[in-house]
């Protein structure tokens, strides 16, 4: 921080020398700016100890990155206590740090009510939507990381452009050659088949399954968990009928799909909507079986 | 600059929407998002889509409920659109693979919601929001339609003319929270603004930490009016913690709210008498606050929900989701003791002035969805219904902007029609939002070409982010939390002038604090602390045109409760509140 003054200095006379007039005001602003600054650390510095001392917080210890600025660049593990509140979620804690003591910890978030998916992390080794996890349950220190097997940007910040290419390459959108023939007449799909596709479709896109899958880690072309339960979600709507099936299972057949899958299980451990997804996998594996069966 | 003929900003499911019809209308289209589509908001959404599908029930009918759900402020016009094309819309969406719940017969399936005269509302389990969301996305991506997602648009692209109605608009800037590269999109046909709600302006809400209303203070910025901004509609049961809502299930399946003297207060005091519980979203809100404000809350907080009663089975059968929310979101068994809920702020109802196409007083600039005012709900928003209006005025500016005729708009915008200017005497100096960042040239060249306004605004954006980078200064998380304490503690469920009047000083001098803000994380590559901060003076703008149109409201209508007028004006027209022109 106390690097930063000095060039403030120096841009604001630049700043002064083009708008004459106006540089009493500029320099009383610069100052209370620096004011504002110095009350701010300090601040942050007796929130930190009194959070430090008092034996109702929470330790949490935080994965840092960041390529672009030095000191950052080697990852480290910064350390918050943050004051426990009843029914605090992992992603309350890091709020409450990034709000109080360092505002560059950064973290994906948005609804905090897990349907969003943007906030899946690695907590105290294992993959969970911060937003819906519990500090209370947890052992201490906490342990907050990025999502294994994904490349780190920045702090908590994962590229998800994998998982997306993942997720289009299914071709994750309704096909069908059978439309109803009136306008306003909806097709029809019984309540068994409705059933049968729910879970799949709660998928939230967080990433946490592909991030625990050992097939996934070691094999970057395989679909992934989220991407097959995702052709699963269309391969068992009876909606788009039998001619597009068959299609849906020749992409899942590909080398780099649903074989690949050992049945290790974890994608269905990690997953926060509670998705079947090495049921879904097992049972596409059966039917590309029954499919081939038929050809031969 | 990257190039468009429509730039929609915002990927949930009104800008999904606009960007699916304007493509299908031939136009070339993206879309920009600080989220990408599938983290909108819209995925939140529970309880489902009204739409007149069946013989027995018309859109006549749907209109009559949601004008009178609208305590007659909604405007006829936008009213009958979304009535009338409900229908087809929802079709369309099962089309598209929508996984809808089903009758026996494997019809969309729909269910009673209060205020409907029939059984309309269509929904998919109890995450309607998120199949609808997810659905959309898929048919963006079926067509390549290009997405900048984790983009955030800073300010809009608009000509400088004195009069805001002769404005153009031609484009965005946007700021690339993985690259921190600015850059203009420019829009030779239109800019849609699709960017959601506006509840972090309050500091307990259902929306997300993402609504921070930046359409709504970019639109207001560059001089269009907002349209009934004091309703605001609060959700009576939502958790203490976070915010996240408490469906209304619960009590539609027999929950119960209790004091801390364990009083079934909404009959025991008087709120209620003959629907308890079941009361509308506003009386119910009333009653809990005044339990809390009368010294009969919890912690002096909140109020108990209680559906223990209702026996484990019954609550696994119907109410699971609530189950989990309770436990994952305030570490509460609702099985076994009573869940604390609070009212939060949940829907604004107001926003970006636009007609029934979408268009607002600004040329080329286009507002659908939670952020805009068509208007379809008035001073209270009908359940079922902030769905439809994502889709229907979704699609009908995406058509208008990508040059699909739609006849001539029978609603005005700005200051033509009957507008005249208010007779309000604000206590303070108010509504000084300063020129927009990225108002074309300086001195009046009118004239300026597209290309010349939109680089102009990137400039302008771009000094703006080296500004906020290198210097020191307070910090946004302290400005944004005194914004949102004010907000809550005076323009809430209960609102009376003099508080109202101590927020617009308070804002005022937030907004004074603002001046010295400055971003201390000097990195480029995802950089919350910049987002964050930009997205704060939009809190504050909203803020502040929220609680001058609070005051100026001097009746008791719909959402909106006013301490010293308890009585509706018969008058039934819906005024808005126009920006100050620009020094």
């Amino acid at each position: 921080m106390s690097t930063q003054i000095p060039k403030q200095t120096e841009e604001s006379t630049e700043t002064d020398a083009k708008t004459e007039p106006a540089s009493k005001g500029d320099e009383r602003r610069a100052e209370k700016r620096r004011r504002a600054a110095e009350r701010r650390e300090q601040r942050q510095e007796e929130a930190a100890e009194k959070a430090a001392d008092d034996e109702s917080t929470v330790e949490l210890k935080v994965f840092r990155y960041d390529p672009q600025i030095e000191g950052k660049q080697e990852p480290r593990f910064d350390t918050f206590h943050v004051p426990f509140t009843k029914g605090m979620t992992v992603l309350d804690a890091l709020m409450y740090a990034r709000d109080t003591y360092d505002s560059s910890l950064t973290f994906r978030h948005s609804c905090r009510q897990a349907v969003c998916g943007s906030d899946a992390m690695f907590v105290n080794g294992g993959q969970k939507l911060a937003c819906k996890t519990q500090i209370a349950e947890l052992d201490e220190p906490v342990r907050v990381e990025p999502l294994p097997h994904a490349e780190g940007r920045k702090d908590l910040v994962v590229d998800m452009e994998h998982f997306y290419d993942q997720m289009e390459a299914v071709e994750p959108y309704f096909q069908t050659n059978e439309f109803p023939d009136g306008e306003l007449e909806e097709q029809r799909q019984d309540r068994e088949n409705r059933e049968k596709i729910k879970m799949s479709t709660r998928c939230i896109w967080c990433g946490a399954c592909m991030s625990s899958c050992n097939i996934a880690a070691g094999d970057n072309e395989y679909l992934g968990p989220a991407a097959i339960n995702k052709a699963y979600r269309f391969a068992m709507d009876d909606r788009e009928g039998e001619e597009i099936k068959q299609k849906r299972l020749e992409i899942i057949e590909q080398e780099h799909g649903v074989w690949r899958c050992q049945t290790q299980f974890s994608c269905t451990e990690v997953c926060p909507k509670d998705i079947p997804l090495t049921e879904h996998i097992q049972e596409l594996k059966r039917e590309a079986v029954k499919n081939n069966l038929k050809f031969w | 600059m990257y190039e468009h003929d429509v730039v929609v900003v915002g990927a949930g499911g009104a800008g999904l929407r606009a960007a699916i019809a304007a493509q299908e209308a031939g136009a070339d289209v993206a879309m920009v998002s600080k989220l990408h589509p599938v983290r909108s908001h819209t995925g939140a959404a529970e309880g489902g889509i009204n739409a007149a599908l069946r013989d027995a029930d018309s859109w006549e009918d749907h209109a009559y409920d949601t004008m009178k759900g609208s305590d007659y402020l909604g405007d006829a016009p936008a009213v009958e659109a979304l009535c009338r094309e409900s229908p087809e819309e929802v079709i369309r969406l099962e089309h598209w693979g929508m996984p809808f719940s089903r009758e026996d017969d494997g019809r969309v399936s729909q269910r009673p919601f209060g205020g409907l005269s029939f059984p309309r509302t269509t929904y998919a389990g109890a995450e309607t929001g998120h199949q609808m969301l997810h659905t959309m996305y898929e048919q963006v991506v079926k067509r390549g339609i290009t997405v900048y997602d984790e983009w955030h648009v800073m300010d809009l692209a608009v000509t400088d003319e004195d009069d805001p109605a002769e404005r153009t608009c031609h484009g965005v800037v946007g700021y690339d929270i993985q690259s921190g590269e600015v850059s203009g999109f420019r829009a030779n046909n239109g800019v849609i603004l699709a960017t959601g709600g506006m509840g972090q302006v309050f500091d307990h809400t259902t929306n997300a930490v993402a609504n921070t209303g930046d359409g709504v203070a970019m639109a207001y910025r560059a001089g269009v009016p907002m349209e009934d901004m004091e309703f605001i509609q609060f959700h009576p049961t939502t958790l203490p913690s976070t915010g996240v809502l408490i469906s209304e299930g619960v009590r539609g399946e027999g929950g119960i709210l209790y004091n801390e003297d364990g009083e079934r207060f909404l009959f025991e005091r008087g709120y209620a008498n003959n629907d308890g519980e079941l009361a509308s979203r506003d009386v119910v809100s009333r009653a809990e606050l005044t339990e809390v404000n009368e010294g009969r809350g919890i912690e002096d907080e909140y109020v108990h929900l209680d559906m223990r009663h209702l026996g484990e089975e019954r609550i696994l059968d119907r109410l699971e989701n609530i189950l989990h929310l309770a436990e994952d979101f305030e570490g509460a068994d609702g099985l076994t003791e009573p869940m604390p809920v609070k009212p939060g702020q949940h829907y604004a109802m107001g926003g970006i002035e636009t007609n029934e196409h979408g268009e607002t007083a600004i040329g080329g600039l286009y507002a659908a969805g939670e952020c805009a005012c068509a208007s379809v709900h008035g001073a209270n928003r009908l359940g079922g219904n902030a769905l439809p209006e994502l889709i229907v005025f979704g699609k009908r500016a995406g058509r208008h902007a990508a040059g699909e005729e739609l006849g001539e708009a029978k609603i005005e915008t700005g200051r033509s029609g009957d507008w005249q200017p208010a007779d309000y005497e604000f206590g303070i100096e108010v509504g000084e939002t300063g020129r927009p960042d990225t108002a074309a040239a300086d001195g009046g060249a009118v004239a300026a070409d597209a290309e010349s306004v939109v680089g102009a605004a990137a400039d302008r954006a771009q000094e703006r982010v080296e500004e906020l980078l290198s210097r020191d200064g307070r910090n946004h998380a302290e400005i944004r939390s005194k914004v949102q304490e004010t907000m809550t503690a005076n323009v809430n469920v209960f609102r009376e002038e003099g508080r109202l009047e101590k927020t617009l000083a308070d804002l005022r001098e937030t907004r004074e604090a603002y001046k010295d803000i400055a971003v201390s994380d000097p990195s480029r590559t995802f950089n919350t602390d910049l987002i964050h901060t930009i997205e704060t003076r939009n809190i504050l703008d909203v803020a502040e045109a929220l609680t001058m149109g609070a005051l100026a409201r001097e009746e008791f209508r719909g959402a909106h409760w006013r301490k010293e007028h308890q009585e509706r004006r018969g008058c039934a027209r819906a005024w808005h509140l126009a920006p100050r022109p620009l020094p």
